[in-house]
This record gives structure tokens, sequence and C-alpha cells, in this order.
């Protein structure tokens, strides 16, 4: 039990790390409605940026910008892809996808790379979760704020109008497939910065770090609303709560683990628990819209 | 001042569905005009109004707005002239986001966007006064989600959202047709005063004869991709729902086909 409670604080952390990709998720999926896989890829491509960076002897925190300028470029590969090439986003993820594997090995020189915290001057490491923590709220609360900020402008604005109606965008004359490069870009280097936060934490930086990534983050923002939409509909409060749901994702999974499942099911799990949440809304609807029949109300001919 | 000189644009060329939508058109729209525009299904209405908003590229001819040519000019960059109502009351507007917030995009309709906030001071109050025309209480919810609108109370933001820019021409393509005939006529009246107040030039396509007789001070009728009736003034207010029934199939030699348009 105390093995338990000893790794709560780790857990609370990851939560906080995984938080700012499940914000990353939270801008393409809820806010442009684009679908967009290549996190997957930026999310390691954020830390061979940042490891590479960091073992050459580069600052930290400039090692830190480096990785987001990565995630920022990769995302704006896929909305060339999407835009220019007209492939569908979601396979223009799968593709921008593939591509950062192999440049992550490259940049990485081999899969697996060490950073620990002995050796380099690590901003967060799962040996001390108190200051994971900290450092993990200080960046939620600037990511936050700062996306608060953006979407609040005018350009800001112009992506969420994007993401909710096109054509009035267009209308409006709002280039949408700018706002859109805009909007994949940015959630990626937040995606980035994420990575970069993890491979300190975790003390490695590994090629296969980023697989099923998207499904943490979609869980993060599918746990998050459900937590927070009833409590205010204010987009500060919706954006935290990506890092309630992130927290709350990485407690269950520990406790999990502590219960002594198979490790080997917990993707599944993982994805399962993003089923049922994606799911619900729509199946409630189905059935109410069954349930109003069966009253024999509500019939429009 | 539009011209649409010659345009033509045909859809599925080469297929066995190939439908010359719009057959060598010319157009001219004067300064200030209000023109009403009817036709049977598939005349070519709304294909004119995509031609001019740029959905896409004719296929030859020559589209002028105050003189420029804006045939190739990418959609979003013709919006700066153009206000657009459509048919679907959905269309104009961001359901996700607040009647402010839409009124404030629109008033930066074809303007850069800066990393300025969206609302600026004094904003609000200049909403305020144009919502409250409206007479639906909106200006009462200026921070509600346009999603928990009505449809009529949808159309009726796009309409002010179309014209609060003073756009060069307007554009109305059916925009009462998806309307309860009682919010269809309150929209209808607001056009028309928007329209007056402003003098804006405007296109609008109709389903209903009795309107397009009835506003205005133009009516052109389209079948197959061009011009068969153009009548203005006198002849325009005399004109009776059977004129324009028989004057359709004189010129077209053939019956009017769109039951929506005889029957309301």
């Amino acid at each position: 039990m105390l093995n338990y409670l000893s790794a709560l604080p780790g857990a609370v952390a990851q939560g906080l790390i995984w938080g700012l990709m499940g914000l990353g998720v939270f801008i393409t999926y809820k806010v442009l409605d684009i679908a967009d896989l290549t996190v997957d890829g930026t999310l390691c491509t954020g830390a061979a940026v940042f490891s590479v960076a960091m073992i050459a002897g580069v600052n930290p925190w400039i090692s830190l910008i480096l990785a987001i300028l990565s995630g920022l470029a990769a995302g704006a590969l896929t909305g060339v892809f999407h835009i220019c090439l007209g492939i569908p986003a979601i396979l223009a993820g799968i593709l921008t996808q593939m591509i950062p594997w192999s440049v992550n090995l490259k940049i990485l020189g081999k899969p697996n790379v060490s950073i620990s915290f002995r050796t380099y001057p690590v901003l967060l490491s799962l040996s001390n979760p108190p200051r994971a923590i900290l450092v993990g709220v200080l960046f939620a609360a600037g990511v936050i704020a700062m996306l608060y900020w953006f979407f609040g402008t005018e350009l800001g604005a112009s992506v969420r109008a994007t993401g909710s109606n096109p054509v009035m965008c267009r209308a409006q004359g709002i280039n949408t497939n700018m706002t859109k490069i805009l909007g994949l870009s940015l959630s990626n280097g937040i995606v980035a910065l994420s990575g970069a936060l993890l491979c300190q934490y975790q003390g490695f930086t590994d090629i296969n770090m980023g697989r099923g990534a998207v499904v943490t983050g979609l869980a993060a923002v599918v746990i998050g609303s459900a937590i927070v939409n009833k409590l205010s509909l204010n987009f500060a409060v919706k954006l935290a709560g990506v890092f309630f749901g992130a927290i709350l994702y990485f407690l269950v999974y520990q406790t999990v683990i502590f219960i002594g499942l198979d490790s080997d099911l917990l993707k599944m799990l993982s994805a399962l628990v993003v089923t049922v949440f994606l799911g619900t809304p729509y199946v409630k609807k189905e059935l109410s819209k069954a349930g109003s029949i069966r009253k024999g109300g509500n019939s429009r001919a | 001042m539009l011209e649409l000189i010659n345009v033509t644009k045909t859809f599925h060329k080469g297929s066995i569905d190939e439908k010359i939508a719009l057959n060598q058109l010319n157009f001219t729209l004067r300064d200030g005009e209000f023109v009403t525009v009817i036709g049977s299904n598939g005349a070519g209405k709304s294909t004119m109004q995509n031609a001019i908003c740029g959905s896409w590229l004719p296929d030859s001819g020559k589209i002028l707005l105050d003189g420029t040519d804006i045939t190739l000019l990418p959609e979003h960059r013709r919006a700066k002239y153009l206000g657009r109502v459509y048919q679907d009351p959905m269309m104009g507007t961001a359901a996700n986001m607040q009647i402010e917030e839409n009124l404030a995009l629109a008033a930066r309709r074809g303007k850069k966007k800066s990393l300025l906030p969206l609302i600026r001071k004094g904003e609000r109050e200049q909403y305020v006064k144009l919502l409250s025309r409206l007479g639906l209480g909106l200006e009462n919810r200026l921070s509600a989600k346009v999603g928990t609108l009505s449809g009529g109370q949808r159309q009726a933001l796009t309409l002010l959202m179309a014209t609060m820019q003073h756009p060069n021409l307007l554009l109305l393509d059916e925009h009462t047709a998806a309307l309860d005939p009682k919010t269809a006529a309150k929209v209808m009246e607001l056009t028309e005063s928007l329209v007056h107040e402003n003098n804006i030039s405007t296109l609008m396509i109709t389903h209903n004869m009795k309107d397009a007789i009835r506003y205005g001070d133009r009516l052109i009728m389209l079948h197959a991709g061009k011009i068969i009736l153009d009548v203005s003034g006198e002849e325009k207010k005399n004109l009776t729902v059977p004129d324009l029934l028989a004057k359709f199939s004189e010129a077209a030699g053939e019956e009017f086909a769109g039951d929506k348009a005889i029957l309301s």
C-alpha cells in the first residue's frame, strides 16, 4: 500500500506533462475539428531534439525552445500536406507520423538516448516528484494562459471559427487554409514541449515513446471535458480540465497497476476508456430518440 | 457595380452528368440596385452567386466588381466586398461561438487578423445597438452561443453580419426558404429595411415569386444558365405571378418547374 501511495505524486506529475500533450490534441480535435495523428511523432521529436541539444551542452531553456520549434514545423508540414495536397487530415497525420520516426532516429542516432538527471541539468525528474509537480504546474499554467490569450485575439478567434464553420469563415474573409495550418502547428508545438518535459522526467528518450500517445491525449481531453463541462463553459476552465483529465487518467493507471492487472493489457484498457467516453454521447442521443418515438411524441412528419 | 461578362460554367464536364449551369451569362447590376432572381430548379441561380463569391472558378468569362476584375480572386479575398446570407440558417454563423464574437468577426470582414483582442472597448455597445433593432432580444444575450438560437434568429444575425460593414454587394441565396412563413416575412422585412437604409447593391435569389415581385427594383429570370427575362420600373411593379409563369413558358418553351415557387 505504501508503494502505491508513494507512486501517486509521480502519477500527478506525469498527468501534468501528458496534460500538455492533451492540450495539443484539444486544439486540433476540439477547436479545429481535425483528427490529427501527427502528435504521436511530434511527442518524440520534441523529446529527441531536446535530448540531443542538452547532450550537446545547450542550455535547457534554449533546448526547450528548439523542441517547440521542431513541433511547430512538424504540425505545419501536416497542414501543408492536408491543405496543399488535399490529403485528408487523418491520412496527412499518419504520413507526418512516419516522417518524424525516421527523422527522430536520425536526430537521436540510436533508438534510445539517456539524459539522466545525474549528468544533465534537467528541469524535472522522477527522482524528485514534488519538483516535477511544481514544474508541471508552472508549464501548465503558462500554456493555459498563453492559449487563453491567443484564442481571444482576432487571429485566435479566426482559428476557432474555422473549426466551427469554415464556410462562414471564408465569407468573412478568413483564409481557412492558413488558420488550419496555424492551428496544427500550434498544437504540435505544445505536444513537442510535452515530449521535451517527458524525456527529462523519465530520464531518456526512446524512439517509440510517442506510440499511441494520441490515445492518452484524447483520454485527457474527453475525461477532462466530462469533469469540467458541467462546472463552467469558460475557455480557461476547459483547458484546465484537460490537465484534470490527464491526472485522473494516470492516477487510475497507477491504481490498475497496483491492483495487479497485466500491464500488457493497459494500452487496450486506455483505448477502451476513450471509446466509452467518445461513444457515450452518441448512444445517449440515439437512445433518447428511440425513447421519444416510443412515447409517441415529437414525431416530425 | 457588378458585371458578369460571358460567364460559363459546366459541371461534370465530359461525363453523362454534364450540366451547363451558366451559359455565356451576361449581367450588369448597377450601383444601389436591388435585383431579385427567380428561375426553375437548376436554372443556374445559385451557380451565378457562387461564381460571384468565388466558390469555384468559371470556365470562361469575366467578373468585375466596381471595375476590378475579381474573376481569379480567392474566395476569402473577395469577402471584403461581399456580404452573404445562405439558404441554410446554420451556414452564416459559427455555432460554437458567442453572438458578440460572430459580430466581431463580421466587423473585421476582409481585414487582416491581428493579435489584438477580438472584442475591444466600445464594441459591445455598438453591437447592442445593432442587435436591438432586430427586436429579438438578442441584445441581452451577447455572450450566448449562436448554436442556442433559432433558425430565424440566426438568419437575422447573419443578415446583420453581412450588412454591418457595408458590402459593395449583398448576396442573398433563398435566405428565407428554410424559415416558417411568419419568420420568413420578418426576415424579409428586415432585409428590405437594411438594404434601403444603407443603400446596398443587392442580388437576391428567391423561390417565392411574390417576394421577387414585391421587393427590389428589378427582376431577372434565369433559365438554362441564361437570363430570359429582365424587367424593372413600372413594368416590374405591375407583374403578377401568372404573368411570370406565362413569360417563362413563352421564353423557355416549357412549363415552370418548381412547385414551391408557384404555390407559395
